[in-house]
Formats: C-alpha cells, structure tokens, sequence
C-alpha cells in the first residue's frame, strides 16, 4: 500500500486561507536513467493530482519526470465549510491512490 | 536545383543530429523551452513580472530541489490565476508541472520538490483571469544532476 501523508488543520474558521501539505511514496523514474543491465528504466510516475473539497475540485496539477521523487506538493485553500477534502493521486502502471481529510469549521 | 541541394542539406543535419545524441544523454534545449512556452503562452503577449519562483540558487543534489512558486494575484472572483506552468531549460523534458487553481485558493502559492539535471534556468508562467499571461524565472547552479545518471 503506498504511504500518503495529508496535513490539513482538523479545524478552521470559516473565510480563513488554510495551507494543505501532501506526501506522498513514489519513486517517480523518469525514464531516462540507465539501470545496471544497461537497459533504460521505463518510466514510471504520478501524471495527475486532483484536489476536492466536498466535491469540487479546488486544485489540480500535472505532475512531469521533473517531479522528485515522493512528491510534494503544497498549496492553500479557504476554509467555505466543514466536511471532506479529498486527493486522489494517478499515475503510470495503472497507480492510483487516494486519501481525505476532514475540516470542522467553527 | 539549389533548394532541393539545401533542403537535402538541411535534413540530413537533422539526421546527424539525432543519432549523434544517444538516448540516454538527451536533453532539453532552450529552443525546446521556447516550443514549451508557445504552446502554453499561443499569440498571446508574455508579460514579465508578476510570478516569483524561490529556488535555492546553489543546490547540491539536484534530485530534489524545493521550489515555490508565488503570484501576486488578490485571487479574487474577478481577478484570479488560472493555471501556473513551470519549464526548465536542461532537463530531458522542458516540461515540470501544470497547476490549475482558482478563485478558492485565496493565495496563488504552491510549493513542490523538483529534479534539475544541470545548472540552468526555470521558468514560471502563471495564466490570469483576464487571460494575461505573465512570467518569472529563477536561475539554479546545481552540483550533482538528476533525471539522466545511471543505476550503478
């Protein structure tokens, strides 16, 4: 199972802009190494990351080789209202993963 | 016919080109940088100013590189960033990643971990609300590459 860590804050006020971090394991080949057969390493990455926050997406990015591997990516939102905020990570080989979090707001 | 003789000429240095550049080696050139950035920017005036990228300006490992990438936008209904592209000059791809954002983002600040093959600039290009496009970039000197070296 692949570890991804969310750091979102459990709780907010309403109107606050809040910062979402994410981790997530992947080794993130970029296809252009060469491994010990002398054979090119496929690639092998996380293309897309979508952010939603009780469903609608705030926040999606395109994820290139140039992306170190474990990616991170942290970017801000408004706290509207309490509920779910989901991320969903795909990549090459069929990857996919996905986690949540919840926001109560006061 | 002259034409023909420099059409001949011309092709076969691409062909010269590309077997001389074994797979492995390959890498992005500025003109490539500049194919990434028309693709994104079209007719459209490029603005400069606006987007700041915060990179280490000497990193020891290119392997991971931390990078940030602020525009100054109220990020409001009417006035927001729409997507953010950053593309570098060196690394086999020109391409590091497209954002999308909006409105409900309340500040246009992502920050990432990035592989740089070699010493080189980074470019930044934010696409705002009103359709502007504007840019920054950051110069890197990096010691040790990434993307390209060997499993060993």
């Amino acid at each position: 199972m692949t570890r991804a860590l969310i750091n979102v804050p459990a709780k907010a006020r309403r109107g606050d802009i809040i910062e979402i971090k994410t981790l997530i394991s992947h080794p993130m080949e970029s296809g252009y190494r060469v491994g010990t057969n002398g054979q090119m390493i496929p690639r092998d990455i996380i293309h897309r990351f979508v952010c939603t926050y009780n469903g609608d997406e705030i926040f999606r990015a395109e994820l290139s080789p140039a992306i170190a591997a474990n990616p991170f990516i942290s970017f801000f939102t408004v706290a509207t209202e309490s509920g779910s905020i989901a991320f969903e990570w795909t990549g090459d080989n069929g990857f996919a993963a996905s986690e949540r979090a919840d926001i109560t707001i006061e | 016919m002259s034409p023909n003789r420099r059409q001949f000429l011309v092709g076969s240095l691409g062909i010269g080109l590309a077997a001389a550049l074994p797979f492995g080696t390959a890498t992005a050139t500025p003109a490539m940088l500049e194919a990434a950035i028309h693709a994104v920017v079209g007719e459209a005036t490029l603005h400069q100013g606006k987007v700041t990228l915060d990179v280490p300006p000497l990193v020891e490992n290119g392997n991971v590189v931390p990078l940030t990438i602020t525009v100054d936008s109220p990020m409001s209904e009417a006035d927001h960033v729409k997507t953010i592209h950053v593309f570098n000059e060196k690394n086999p791809q020109p391409h590091v990643i497209s954002i999308a954002l909006g409105p409900r983002a309340g500040k246009a600040i992502v920050s990432t971990r990035i592989k740089l093959a070699d010493a080189q600039r980074v470019v930044g290009i934010a696409e705002m609300s009103d359709g502007s496009f504007w840019s920054g970039e950051a110069h890197v000197i990096v010691t040790i590459a990434a993307c390209v070296e060997d499993v060993n």
